[in-house]
């Protein structure tokens, strides 16, 4: 395990565990749990929440011939036919943000955003987005606030932001309020996984402009 | 030697959940048909209330119950006492069903972490682990009712991630505690 520093919140691991993220911050919230044990504990609690919750739920009863008809769907479909779901060869992207990507770093298909930045936008449902974003050593993201909540998970190097640093498998959560300015820091390149609920709104008419372009 | 009175209470005490652990055992180690109609016979009309509440008419919550329970026999061999109450695990195969069915969108799941094949689950700790879910189960009944039905209309998929409140009055501290501890045995073992 890595030395995680920055953890998601409560309600982020509530809401994941209750099934009600945006795919995109489901996709954020998978990656950061393979990758950090203290909020794979936080959100099993969360999820025997869950448990207890349908224990207690009243019941609906089942149609007459319904165990039968199970019976004869677990007959007909062997237990063969499930296969093991594959899990983490050894590599950088754990095995949910890989079924997303079609593979490890390897696989990217990236795109310039301007300057030395890129980025690929991951397909996911449409009332959030996600991305992955090559920042080089060194450089910085452009100024940026939002009109919603932005969670960024770092895979690779590092970034500096509001006198904070985040390595690999550390998370920022910024809301609406944050204007920030993350920078990344000497040494390797950083790659992360940024989710976001609304556009961003990039401070600076050149920004501004490209953003349609992109995807964001 | 008869158990004390006391020693007695506790192990009635500790049936309900460690009952159900049990009998997915049978289903994975024997394909058990009595053991997983019993496992249907409380679950099956659970889940399916469970999903009409999400906003499934009934055919499709009988159909998706179905299919939960499908899963719980194929993914019996997945299932681990010393993280989980059976009671939760189904809920997180049905919460999945959900989104997939009604919300038409992929749910990225965390990497499985799985014990080795020969991993034998610790009597001990299973049975903390399903006495702490049948405690957080009594937490639950004993919340203020309006306090209640909010976390129940969260986890019914009733409430936007915005209107989630994560301070539920829950004691969650002991068992996420013990679920950290079994996932430290787990890494250990992994090495």
């Amino acid at each position: 395990m890595t030395n995680i520093k920055h953890h998601l919140t409560d309600d982020l691991l509530m809401s994941y565990a209750a099934g009600n993220l945006p795919e995109a911050f489901s996709l954020v919230v998978a990656t950061h749990v393979s990758l950090c044990d203290e909020c794979r504990a936080r959100l099993a609690s969360y999820e025997a929440v869950g448990g207890a919750v349908l224990y207690e739920a009243p019941c609906c009863a089942m149609s007459e011939d319904s165990l039968a008809a199970t019976l004869l769907r677990i007959a007909e479909a062997p237990q063969d036919a499930v296969p093991a779901r594959a899990t983490g060869a050894p590599g950088l992207f754990p095995q949910p943000l890989r079924d997303y990507v079609g593979g490890d770093l390897d696989a990217v298909q990236w795109k310039s955003v301007g300057g030395k930045v890129r980025q690929t936008v991951l397909p996911t449902s449409k009332e959030a987005s996600v991305r992955l974003l090559h920042i080089p050593a060194g450089t910085a993201i452009p100024d940026h606030g939002h009109h919603g909540m932005e969670l960024t998970l770092v895979l690779q190097g590092a970034f500096q932001d509001e006198g904070e640093r985040f390595g690999r498998g550390d998370v920022e959560v910024a809301g609406e309020d944050l204007e920030h300015t993350p920078v990344a820091t000497p040494g390797d390149d950083c790659i992360c996984l940024a989710a976001t609920d609304a556009p961003l709104k990039f401070n600076g008419l050149i920004p501004r402009m490209a953003q349609p372009f992109l995807g964001i | 030697m008869f158990p004390t009175a006391r020693a007695k209470a506790v192990t009635q005490h500790a049936t309900s959940d460690a009952r159900w652990v049990r009998l997915v055992e049978r289903v994975k180690s024997d394909k058990d048909q009595a053991a997983f109609a019993a496992l249907f016979a409380h679950f099956a009309p659970r889940v399916k209330a469970f999903l009409m509440k999400s906003g499934a008419d009934a055919a499709l919550a009988e159909e998706c119950a179905q299919e939960v329970m499908v899963t719980l026999w194929n993914k019996a061999h997945l299932f681990d006492p010393e993280r989980a109450s059976v009671a939760t695990w189904v809920f997180t195969i049905a919460r999945n069903r959900r989104i997939d069915a009604l919300r038409k969108q992929r749910r990225p799941e965390p990497e499985e972490l799985t014990w080795g094949p020969e991993h034998e689950p610790e009597q001990s700790e299973t049975i903390a682990l399903q006495q702490e879910s049948e405690q957080l189960g009594r937490a639950l009944a004993a919340l203020p009712e309006n306090q209640r039905m909010l976390i129940e209309r969260a986890y019914f998929g009733d409430l936007s991630h915005s209107e989630i409140a994560a301070e539920t009055g829950l004691p969650l501290g002991t068992i996420k505690s013990r679920i950290r501890l079994a996932l430290d045995r787990l890494r250990h073992e992994m090495k």
